[in-house]
Formats: C-alpha cells, sequence, structure tokens
C-alpha cells in the first residue's frame, strides 16, 4: 500500500511516503532529501541503526528492506514508499530475542557495540543467501553456489559480511557468531 | 545537498520525457551511487525521476540462446544466477568481487555501467577537476594519481571508470539497450563509454534522457565457459580494484583459438585489449606469449610517477589469468 504523494502544493521537494516498518505502518511527511536511515532515526525514533559514514563504506546503517539488507544511508525515504523495512528493533525483543541476536550475545561479538545494529541486520540477509543458495567471491568458481547455510565457513563469513566494518576489531568473535545463528536459523 | 523534486513516473515514456524537459534531473535507479555522490555535492540534480519500479527485473533467454538482462536487476541477482555462474563466469566472479552484500541488493546494471570514477579530486567539491567543473584543472597529475588511469587518459583527465561489471561484459562482447527521446538503439558495450579528450565531463556516449533498458549477453559458447575475472585491490574484500582483468579463452591443439581480454581501474572505461587478442590468436597458448601479447598491448601506456606499477601489474597479472584458463583446459580436455 503506497501513500506515496509527491510534492505538497507549494513545495516540490517535500513528498509524503507510506513505509511499513517492524510490521507497523508509517506515513511521513519529509523533505526527499531524507536518507531512510534519517527518517529511521529522527522521525521514527528507530536509532537502532546507526550513522557510521553516511556513504555506504560502513555498514552500521543496515536494515533489511523487503527482506534483503541494503544500507539505509543511501536509499532515500521516498525511494522505499510502499516497501517494507525491519531494523534491529524488529528483529527480536529483549525476552524474545533473534537467533542471531542471541549468537552476539553469547559470543561476545562486539566491544563499543556502535557497528552491532547493522552487524546482525547484514547477518540476517547474509544468512538468508547462503540458505537460498547464493555463492560469494570466495565459493569455489566451478560450483554454482553452496549447499546452503552449511556451506558456510569462516572464510564464507567473512566475505560475506565485508560490508560491515567494525572499529572495535571485534571479527573474531562476529565470525563465530555468525557460523552458530546460521547453524541455529538452519536447524 | 541540494534540494529537488522527485517523481515515479507511470511508464519509460513518461520517464524519459520527464528527464529530457529538464537538462537538471537526473534517472535514479539504486541511489547507491547517484545519492552519495549528491550528498557530496558533486551531483546537484533539481529533479530525480525514479525509474527502479520500470526498469526490467528479469533475465530472459533471447532467440539466439542469449540472456536480455533487465537493467533493474540488482547485481546480486546477475550475480548469482545458475545461467550466468555456468555459462559467463567471468560475470558472475566480477560482480561478487564488487562492493558489498548489502550494496549489491541495491545496485542494479544500468546503475552500475553509469557509476562514475571514483577519483578523489572529482567526489571533492573543494578542488579543481575537470570532469565535475570543466576547465577548473586537474590536480590529479601532479598530485594523488596512484589509482588512476594509465589507457585512455587525457591531459585534461587520468580518472579511471570503477566497475567491476562492466569490464567482465566488455569481455563477453554484451550489447547495451537504450530508450532516448530519438527512439530505441544498440550499442557495444565498449561504444557506451567514451575517452575524455579535452571533454572529460560526459563519461558516455549516451545523450541525456537516454535510458538503458537492458544489457544483452551474446549465447553462451566455449569461449565464455573458459572466462575468469581476477581483481587486485587494496583488502581482501569490499575495496574497489588497484587492477583488473576479465578474460576468456579456448584452445586447440595448442593453439589460441578465441580469446577476449578486458582490463579494468586502467583506464577511463573498460579496456579492450584487441591488440593482445591480435597478437595471441591462432598463435602458441604458452605464458611467454601471453606475457608478450600483453606487453604489446600496455606499449600505450602512460603511467605517471606514482602509477607506473599498474603496468607490471596488468601484465603479470593477464599473463597469470591466461595461463590458467590454458591450464584450466589442458585438464579439461585430459579428463
Ligand atoms: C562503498 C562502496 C563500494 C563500492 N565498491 C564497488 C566495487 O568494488 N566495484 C564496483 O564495480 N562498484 C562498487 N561500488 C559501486 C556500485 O556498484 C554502484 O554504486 C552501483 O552499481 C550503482 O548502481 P545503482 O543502481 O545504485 O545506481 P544509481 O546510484 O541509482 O545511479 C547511478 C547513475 O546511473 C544513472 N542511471 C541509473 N540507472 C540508469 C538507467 N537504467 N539508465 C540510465 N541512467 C541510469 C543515474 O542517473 C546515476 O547517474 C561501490 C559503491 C560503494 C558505495
Ligand atoms: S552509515 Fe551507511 S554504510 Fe556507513
Ligand atoms: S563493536 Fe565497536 S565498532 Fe564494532
Amino acid at each position: 500500500m503506497a501513500a506515496l504523494r509527491t510534492g505538497q502544493p507549494d513545495d516540490p521537494t517535500v513528498s509524503t511516503v507510506g513505509i511499513r516498518v517492524n510490521d507497523e505502518m508509517s506515513e511521513l511527511t519529509v523533505d526527499n532529501r531524507t536518507s531512510l536511515l534519517d527518517a529511521l532515526r529522527e522521525h521514527l525514533g528507530l536509532t537502532g541503526a546507526k550513522k557510521g559514514c553516511d556513504h555506504g563504506q560502513c555498514g552500521a546503517c543496515t536494515v533489511l528492506i523487503d527482506g534483503r539488507r541494503a544500507n539505509s544511508c543511501l536509499q532515500l525515504a521516498v525511494m522505499v514508499d510502499g516497501q517494507d523495512v525491519t531494523t534491529i528493533e524488529g528483529l527480536g525483543a529483549a525476552e524474545d530475542l533473534h537467533p542471531v541476536q542471541r549468537a552476539f550475545l553469547d559470543r561476545d561479538a562486539y566491544q563499543c557495540g556502535y557497528c552491532t545494529p547493522g552487524q546482525i541486520c547484514s547477518a540476517v540477509g547474509a544468512i538468508a543467501e547462503a540458505g537460498a543458495g547464493w555463492p560469494s567471491a570466495v565459493t569455489p568458481a566451478d560450483s554454482l553456489g553452496i549447499e546452503g547455510t552449511a556451506g558456510l565457513d569462516a572464510s564464507e563469513v567473512r566475505e560475506r559480511m565485508s560490508g560491515n566494518l567494525c572499529r572495535c576489531a571485534a571479527y573474531v568473535n562476529i565470525v563465530p557468531a555468525v557460523l552458530d545463528a546460521a547453524r541455529e536459523v538452519s536447524a | 545537498m541540494k534540494a529537488f523534486s522527485y517523481s515515479r513516473p507511470d511508464s519509460v515514456r513518461d520517464a524519459v520525457a520527464g528527464v529530457a524537459a529538464d537538462r537538471e534531473a537526473k534517472f535514479l535507479a539504486g541511489g547507491t551511487n547517484l545519492v552519495d555522490l549528491m550528498r557530496l555535492g558533486v551531483e546537484r540534480p533539481d529533479a530525480l525521476i525514479d525509474v527502479r519500479h520500470l526498469l526490467g527485473h528479469d533475465i530472459e533467454p533471447t532467440a539466439d540462446g542469449g540472456l536480455l538482462v533487465g537493467s533493474g536487476v540488482a547485481n546480486s541477482d546477475l550475480a548469482v544466477d545458475p545461467r550466468v555462474r555456468q555459462a559467463y563466469p567471468v560475470l558472475s566472479q566480477a560482480l561478487l568481487s564488487g562492493a558489498s552484500g548489502q550494496l549489491r541488493n541495491a545496485a542494479t546494471v544500468g546503475g552500475n555501467l553509469l557509476q562514475r570514477t571514483r577519483c578523489v579530486y572529482f567526489q571533492d567539491v573543494t578542488k579543481p577537476c575537470n570532469k565535475r567543473q570543466p576547465g577548473s584543472g586537474c590536480p590529479a597529475r601532479e598530485g594523488s594519481h596512484r589509482d588512476l588511469g594509465i589507457l585512455g587518459t587525457s591531459e585534461a583527465c587520468i580518472a579511471t571508470h570503477p566497475s567491476d561489471m562492466a569490464v567482465a561484459l566488455a569481455a563477453v562482447d554484451a550489447t547495451v539497450h537504450l530508450t532516448g527521446p530519438g527512439g530505441e538503439r544498440t550499442v557495444r558495450l565498449e561504444q557506451l563509454y567514451r575517452l575524455p579528450g579535452d571533454d572529460p565531463s560526459r563519461d558516455t556516449t549516451l545523450e541525456h534522457a537516454e535510458l538503458i533498458t537492458a544489457v544483452q549477453l551474446p549465447p553462451p559458447s566455449a569461449l565464455y565457459r573458459s572466462s575468469r575475472y581476477r581483481k587486485v585491490r587494496d583488502r581482501a574484500s569490499f575495496a574497489f580494484a588497484v587492477g583488473s582483468i576479465a578474460a576468456a579463452m579456448v584452445i586447440d591443439d595448442g593453439l589460441v583459438r578465441e580469446v577476449r581480454i578486458a582490463f579494468g581501474a586502467v583506464a577511463p572505461r573498460p579496456w579492450r585489449a584487441h591488440t593482445a587478442e591480435d597478437a595471441l590468436r591462432g598463435q602458441p597458448a604458452d605464458a611467454a606469449d601471453f606475457a608478450a601479447a600483453i606487453a604489446a598491448e600496455l606499449e600505450l601506456a602512460e603511467p605517471l610517477r606514482d602509477n607506473a606499477f599498474k603496468v607490471d601489474l596488468t601484465r603479470r597479472m593477464g599473463a597469470a589469468v591466461l595461463t590458467e584458463l590454458a591450464e584450466a583446459q589442458q585438464q579439461g580436455s585430459g579428463r
């Protein structure tokens, strides 16, 4: 259900958009320049997704759009009108964590935590991609893909998660956390 | 960022007409390059015409057995398509070596072809740049040019085209379908790009308001099946190429029957190495000949102080990839 109304009578640079965020429909009137990330953080109060670079280079802003991971800093809010967005807040609740959230806790896969919401959303997307058999740059060239999440190993996870930088370099724990979660999600 | 209007037209015709009517309007697809450059102040459109929903999202077989890839297909979907992976491995490998998982999901085939250079002067509006601001000068020749071009460059501009996908598409003889105010046309991928000469502001031969609607891959063949992509970069993943090569080759009786070679990150466009290809066709398939043929191509190179290493890099990488392709075929036929 798209609510898109582009341009106000007196101002073509403003639009009203309808975005389903974490299963709830939100209608927002935004300056067309507003990124999805800023819409989430400033308009909807969902501050889980973080702004690390605002240029697609760090992955801290990663959310799921129609189930696929994407950098919310490079999407404009107007572009996602009519789409489904899932943020870290929508993945699980404190009493009912998503398996990837649980695995990050169990493996102590963070230090300051700034990159963590993006890491977790990205891992959810990456596990789904692996589940669909998608190859990565380190998958042997003569195979069409991997055998679902069971085909993930540390080097596959490192490659697939390379769009998420961690300034604290918690990678040594992030990789096993993603592998744990992948096993649990497929089990 | 400059304020702009946003619209989502109902048809390709309306989208093209919308951009045609406004010199300052731009098409918007995945946004991963355009939004970035608008935030930097490099691109300053006053209207964005979103075409993502209008572009083809399918990869369809063509009458001759090739594939027609809609320009709205995500880079990730093209990379993992089993038909692409099998028949044009170089293309799948190039795509998977580019950007990150989340960027590939948003990035489209059309947008990937038209992404702009990553030259640091182009991206910094406080510096002169002939590409961004014609006539302002090019500080890269004297300044930071380690990542910039050695082939096809000009006095005015030494920027490189950053796409990995485009290099692979050049090697598999892809064509690009366009729709513009004047109707439809098809160009070879190589013809899509122009060399800078004294007007680096235009990267391509597209007219204003011409829309890329699809990319066509020729019928599968032993040549394209025997292909691969090699990318050298400053870190193991999620970095633009310092140099790259897309190659395809078939060998018959120890002789090179057919070969395609394209270099990436060394020129303003994917660089089809026609001189090297001509030198190799019909010649013995051995490592010394591979290196010599690529060296012949690189005789045109005009390296600068800090990017001369790209000449050696490209030659070695090229010889290594061709040698691997030759070995893989010898093993394959011995089975
Ligand atoms: C951090 C980072 C790292 C990256 N690393 C790599 C890498 O390693 N290798 C690589 O190859 N790329 C890399 N990229 C670039 C990425 O591949 C491009 O940003 C992406 O492919 C652009 O596609 P898009 O659909 O988002 O285009 P958009 O940003 O929507 O558009 C780009 C340009 O194309 C025009 N356009 C878009 N679609 C059409 C069409 N159908 N017809 C006519 N004009 C059109 C737009 O007007 C705009 O000028 C990286 C990007 C980032 C941010
Ligand atoms: S804030 Fe979006 S990638 Fe860094
Ligand atoms: S935990 Fe601090 S940036 Fe990753």
